[in-house]
C-alpha cells in the first residue's frame, strides 16, 4: 500500500480525463455483477431472515426477528458457536506460532533461504478439502498410518467417535494449510524491523532471545495483529471444505462451525428462515471483523 | 508557428479558490516567454490553462488564431515538458519519442525522419533502445524535450523542467533549451520560480504574484525599472536593499533633500546591493552620492565577489553591500557605503508601486 | 552484525527442515499412498517409499474412467477446474481493472457511491450468503454452468482494491503527457497502464486462480450433474466415511492430480506470488 487509507483519493487532485459516459461504462460489468450476485443474495437473506415457510415451501408467512430469538435460543447453535470459537482460536494460534517460530529460524540462515521458502509455501496451493482429504488418510482409524502407531503405542484414538479427537484432527489439517501464508508475512515483517534497533540492543548487552522479545517482537505486533484477523477469518470461512471432508461437522457436532451450520440447515435440513438468520449473523460478525481489520490498516499508515 | 494570445483568463477552483485573476497577455510568434514567481502564484496553472490539462474559469486562450478553451490537449498543436519528465517507464526512447506521432496516424517513414532528427539535435541517438530507467536525469530531460521537439508544435510549453537537475546541469540544460529555441523558432512558454532561469531565458519576462500579472517586459526592464516592491524583491539576488523613508528621511543615510524628503505620500527607497560600493573615509564621493554609515554584521562571499551586510545606526532593515573579490571585514567594523542617486527606485508604501521620478 | 560463532545457525536449519517435514511430510506420503495397491495401503503402516504401482494407478486414473466417481474422468474434471480457476481469475481482473480505472481516472456524479457499492463487498465471502445465492441462481438456471461456477466469486472488491491502490500511484503527469500525445482514456489503458501492471496483475493471477482452484462450497451447491464437478469436488465424493469400500489408490492419485497444477502455478511464479500476497493484504 502505498500509505494512504482506501479513502484519501477522494481528496487527492488527480490528472483525470473528462468524458462523461466512458466511466459508467467501465463501472457496469463489476457493478451490474456485485448486485445480481451480491446484493440482491444478500437483501434475500434479510427478507428470508424474517420470514417462516411451511414445511412444503408453499406458504411463508412474516415473522419479525423470531428467526434470530430462535436461532440465538437454540442449544445446538450456541455449540456451534463455542465450536467455531475454539476451531479459530486453536487454529490462528497454532498456524501462527508455528510460522513465526519458522520465519526467525529463516531470518538466521544465510544459505537455502530460497530453497526452504519455496519448501514452505506450497501447502497454500493445495484446496481446504483436499488438505482434509490428506490428514483423514493419515489418521484414519481403520487405515491411517498414524491412527496404526497411536494405537500400537497404547493410545485411544478414533476421531470418528471422540468429538474432542476430532476436533483436534481438523484444527491441525487446517494450521497445516495456513502455515504458509502467515510465515510468509512474518518473513516480510522480520525484514522490516530496521538492524540498527536489533545492533543497538546488542550493544546494550541483550541476549538474542531478549532481543527478541524487547524488541522484535513489538516491533511487527501490527503484522501479529493483521494475521491473526485474517486467520480467523480463514477458519470461520474457508475451512469449510476441510471440516466437511474430515468430519462432516461431527461426531455429535463436536466440529460443526457456524458455516457449516449454515449449510447443514439449509440444504440438508431445509430451514431457510434460520438458515438466512444465520447467515444474517454471520455477515454482522464478517463486518465487524472487517471494521477491526481497516482501524488497524490504518493506524498501519502511521507505523509506515 | 503561432502567437498565444491570453485574455482576462480566469481560474476558480471549488470553493471559491481563486488561482488565477484575471491575466491578460501576449505571447509573439516565435519569441521566448517566461512566467516567473513564488510557489502558489498560479504560473503552473496557467500554462496548464494553455496546454488544456485544466479548464478555463473564463476568459479565452488563442492559439495561433483559434479560441481553444474547449480543445483538448492533443488537439492544441502544442507540446509540453514536464518537470519529472513524465517519460513513459515501460516504453524505449525511441517508443516515448514516437508515440504522440504514432497516435496521429503519422506516416511510420515521417515519424523515422523526425525521431531522427530530434535524435541528433539532442545527442540522445545512442540511448533511443534504452528505457528511462537506465537514464541519468541529464538524459531524460533531453529525452523529455525530444518527445516536445518530434511533434514541431506550434508551441511548447515548459514546466519546471530544470529543477530536477543539479546545479551545474541546469545551467548547461539552459543554454541548450535557448538555443534549440532560437533555432527552431517555436513560440515557447517557460514556467520557472527561478528568478536566474528567468533573467537568462526569456526574450519576455512575466512576472506573477497571487495570481495577477505584477510586470511584463524584457528581463531587463523588469531588472531595471521594476515595477512593484513585489517584483523589485523577487528579482536579482541578494535582493533590493529597501529602507523605508520618514519625515527626516533614512537615518544614517545621508543625500540630498530631494530624494529623502517626499513629498506627499509615504514611500520606500530601494538600491541594489550591486549598486552599492564601500568608500573609505578619505574617498572622495561624488557629487549626489548617498552615503550609509554601516556596522559591519556579516559577510558572504561567494568568490568572485563578496556581499557585505550591515546594519544602519538607527536599527532597521540589513542592507547589503557587493564588493568585488574576497572581503576581509570582520563584524563589529564600522564602514561606509555609497550609491549613486541615480541607482534609487522608488515605491508607495501604500501600493508597493513603482513612482516615476519626472 | 557479528554473533559470536553459536549454535544459532545450526539450530536454525534443524527448524526449518522439521518445518519443511511438517509441513511436505502429507503430501509426500499423499504420493507415496498414490503408488501403492490398494491393498498395501489398507494394512498399515505405509511403507515411506514408493511402491511399484505409479504406472497402472494412474494410467488407471487418467485412462481408465473411475466409475466411482460418477463415471466422469479425470481430464474433464481438471478441465472443469481450469475453467473455474481461470474464469475467476481473469474475470476478476478484467472488471477490476475497468472499474479502478474508473474510479481513478475519472471524476463523475455518484463516483464514491459506486466506489461504496463495490467496497462493501469487500470480505463478505459467498459462504456467509450461500442459500439466497443459491437461490439466486436457480431462478437465472445457472445451476450446472460455467458461469454459475464462475460469476458469484467474481462478485469481490479485493482486486478493485488493488489496482485502485496501484493507479493512484501512477504520476498525473503522465497521463498528462499522454493526453497531450493524443491518446484517449482506452487508448492510455491500453498503451501505458496495462504494461505498467503487468507485475500486478501477474501476482493477482497466482492468488486468484489458486482460489478458484480450491473453491469447494460453491461448486459443491451449484453443480449436480457430475459431469460438471470440479476435482476436488469429485474427490470429495469419492469418499465415504470409515467405508472399506473407499478406494484410496484412486483418492490419492486423485488427489496429487488435484494438487499439482496448483502448486506448480505457486511455485513457478513464486516471485509474484509473494508479492502480491504480501501488497494486496497489507
Amino acid at each position: 500500500m502505498d500509505g494512504r487509507t482506501p479513502f484519501a483519493g477522494t481528496a487527492l487532485q488527480k490528472a483525470v480525463f473528462p468524458n462523461k459516459l466512458l466511466p459508467y461504462l467501465l463501472l457496469a460489468p463489476q457493478v451490474a455483477i456485485t448486485i445480481v450476485f451480491f446484493y440482491w443474495p444478500a437483501s434475500q437473506a434479510l427478507y428470508q431472515s424474517m420470514l417462516k415457510e411451511d414445511p412444503f415451501g408453499l406458504k411463508s408467512q412474516f415473522v419479525g426477528l423470531r428467526n434470530f430469538a430462535q436461532v440465538l435460543g437454540d442449544p445446538d447453535y450456541l455449540n456451534s458457536v463455542k465450536v467455531t470459537i475454539v476451531f479459530s482460536v486453536s487454529t490462528a494460534v497454532l498456524a501462527m506460532a508455528l510460522a513465526l517460530f519458522l520465519a526467525t529460524a529463516a531470518e538466521k540462515v544465510v544459505r537455502g533461504k530460497g530453497f526452504y521458502r519455496t519448501m514452505l509455501i506450497w501447502p497454500y496451493a493445495v484446496a481446504p478439502a483436499v488438505a482434509g482429504l490428506l490428514w483423514l488418510f493419515m489418521f484414519n482409524p481403520s487405515m491411517g498410518t498414524f491412527a496404526y502407531l497411536l494405537r500400537s503405542a497404547g493410545y485411544r484414538w478414533n476421531p470418528l467417535l471422540d468429538g474432542d479427537q476430532a476436533m483436534l484432527l481438523v484444527v491441525v489439517a487446517a494450521a497445516w494449510k495456513q502455515i504458509s501464508y502467515n510465515f510468509l508475512f512474518f518473513v516480510a515483517a522480520l525484514q522490516s524491523v530496521p538492524r540498527s534497533l536489533i545492533e543497538a540492543a546488542a550493544i546494550d548487552g541483550a541476549s538474542s532471545t531478549k532481543r527478541f522479545w524487547t524488541i522484535v517482537f513489538p516491533l511487527i505486533a501490527p503484522t501479529t495483529f493483521f494475521l491473526l484477523v485474517v486467520n480467523t477469518v480463514y477458519a470461520f470461512f474457508d475451512t469449510f471444505g476441510i471440516i466437511d471432508a474430515v468430519t462432516g461437522g461431527g461426531p455429535a457436532q463436536a466440529t460443526q462451525t457456524l458455516v457449516y451450520k449454515v449449510y447443514n440447515d439449509g440444504f440438508v435440513n431445509l430451514d431457510l428462515g434460520g438458515s438466512a438468520a444465520q447467515s444474517v449473523i454471520l455477515m454482522a460478525i464478517v463486518i465487524a471483523l472487517t471494521a477491526v481489520q481497516f482501524r488497524y490498516v490504518e493506524k498501519r499508515v502511521h507505523y509506515a | 508557428m503561432a502567437k498565444i494570445e491570453l485574455t482576462d483568463v480566469r481560474k476558480v477552483y471549488p470553493g471559491n479558490v481563486e488561482a488565477v485573476k484575471g491575466v491578460s497577455l501576449s505571447i509573439p510568434d516565435g519569441s521566448f516567454v517566461v512566467l516567473v514567481g513564488p510557489s502558489g502564484c498560479g504560473k503552473s496553472t496557467l500554462l496548464r490553462m494553455v496546454a488544456g490539462l485544466e479548464s478555463i474559469s473564463s476568459g479565452t486562450v488563442e492559439i495561433g488564431e483559434r479560441v481553444v478553451n474547449e480543445l483538448e490537449p492533443a488537439e492544441r498543436d502544442i507540446a509540453m515538458v514536464f518537470q519529472n519528465y513524465a517519460l513513459y517507464p515501460h516504453m524505449s526512447v525511441r517508443g516515448n519519442l514516437q508515440y504522440g506521432l504514432k497516435n496521429r496516424k503519422m506516416a511510420s517513414d515521417e515519424i523515422a525522419r523526425r525521431v531522427d532528427a530530434a535524435a541528433k539535435m539532442l545527442e540522445i541517438g545512442p540511448l533511443l533502445d534504452r528505457k528511462p530507467g537506465q537514464l541519468s536525469g541529464g538524459q531524460r530531460q533531453r529525452v523529455a524535450m525530444g518527445r516536445a521537439l518530434v511533434r514541431e508544435p506550434a508551441a511548447f510549453l515548459f514546466d519546471e523542467p530544470l529543477s530536477n537537475l543539479d546545479a551545474k546541469l541546469r545551467v548547461q540544460m539552459r543554454a541548450e533549451i535557448r538555443r534549440l529555441q532560437r533555432r527552431l523558432g517555436t513560440t515557447s512558454l517557460y514556467v520557472t520560480h527561478d528568478q536566474l532561469e528567468a533573467m537568462t531565458l526569456a526574450d519576455k519576462l512575466v512576472v506573477l504574484n497571487s495570481g495577477r500579472i505584477e510586470q511584463v517586459g524584457s528581463p531587463m526592464d523588469v531588472y531595471e525599472k521594476p515595477a512593484s516592491l513585489f517584483v523589485a524583491t523577487f528579482i536579482g539576488s541578494p535582493a533590493m536593499n529597501l529602507l523605508p523613508v520618514g519625515e527626516g528621511g533614512v537615518p544614517g543615510v545621508s543625500a540630498s533633500d530631494h530624494l529623502l524628503s517626499p513629498g506627499g505620500r509615504p514611500q520606500i527607497l530601494g538600491v541594489r546591493p550591486e549598486h552599492m560600493r564601500l568608500v573609505a573615509e578619505t574617498d572622495a564621493t561624488q557629487p549626489g552620492d548617498a552615503i550609509f554609515e554601516l556596522t559591519v554584521n556579516g559577510v558572504e562571499v561567494v568568490g568572485a565577489e563578496s556581499f557585505v551586510y550591515g546594519g544602519l545606526p538607527q536599527g532597521g532593515p540589513e542592507v547589503a553591500v557587493r564588493v568585488a573579490g574576497y572581503s576581509h571585514l570582520e563584524p563589529g567594523t564600522q564602514v561606509r557605503a555609497a550609491t549613486s542617486h541615480d541607482a534609487f527606485h522608488r515605491f508607495d508604501r501604500e501600493s508597493g508601486r513603482r513612482i516615476v521620478v519626472a | 552484525m557479528i554473533e559470536k560463532r553459536g549454535i544459532g545457525r545450526p539450530i536454525a536449519h534443524v527448524v526449518l527442515i522439521l518445518g519443511v517435514l511438517i509441513v511436505a511430510f502429507p503430501i509426500y506420503y499423499t504420493f507415496i499412498a498414490s503408488t501403492q495397491s490398494l491393498t498395501t495401503i489398507l494394512r498399515p503402516p505405509l511403507p515411506l517409499t514408493p511402491g511399484d504401482q505409479f504406472v497402472p494407478n494412474y494410467s488407471e486414473a487418467i485412462f481408465g474412467g473411475i466409475g466411482r466417481i460418477g463415471g466422469v474422468d479425470v481430464l474433464t474434471l481438471l478441465f472443469n477446474t481450469l475453467v473455474m480457476a481461470l474464469g475467476i481469475a481473469l474475470g476478476k481482473i478484467f472488471i477490476s481493472i475497468l472499474s479502478a480505472f474508473a474510479v481513478v481516472f475519472f471524476r463523475f456524479p455518484l463516483r464514491m457511491l459506486f466506489f461504496w457499492l463495490i467496497f462493501v463487498t469487500l470480505m463478505l465471502p459467498v459462504e456467509v450468503r450461500i442459500l439466497p445465492t443459491y437461490k439466486v441462481m436457480v431462478d437465472l438456471g445457472m445451476i450446472d454452468t460455467y458461469a454459475g461456477l464462475i460469476l458469484p466469486l467474481i462478485a469481490s472488491a479485493t482486486a478493485t482494491l488493488l489496482f485502485r491502490q496501484f493507479f493512484m500511484t501512477i504520476p498525473s503527469e503522465l497521463v498528462e503527457a499522454a493526453r497531450i500525445d493524443g491518446a484517449g482514456p482506452l487508448r492510455f489503458l491500453k498503451d501505458i497502464l496495462l504494461p505498467l501492471s503487468k507485475t500486478n496483475i501477474a501476482a493477482l493471477f497466482v492468488i486468484l486462480f489458486i482460489y478458484g482452484w480450491t473453491q469447494y462450497l460453491w461448486p459443491l451447491l451449484v453443480t449436480n450433474d457430475n459431469q460438471m464437478n470440479t476435482i476436488v469436488i469429485a474427490l470429495r465424493k469419492m469418499v465415504s466415511f470409515a467405508d472399506a469400500d473407499t478406494p484410496w489408490h484412486m483418492v490419492m492419485v486423485t488427489s496429487i492430480l488435484a494438487i499439482l497444477p496448483p502448486v506448480l502455478v505457486v511455485v513457478l511464479m513464486q516471485r509474484w506470488f509473494v508479492r502480491g500476497l504480501v501488497e494486496s493484504e497489507k
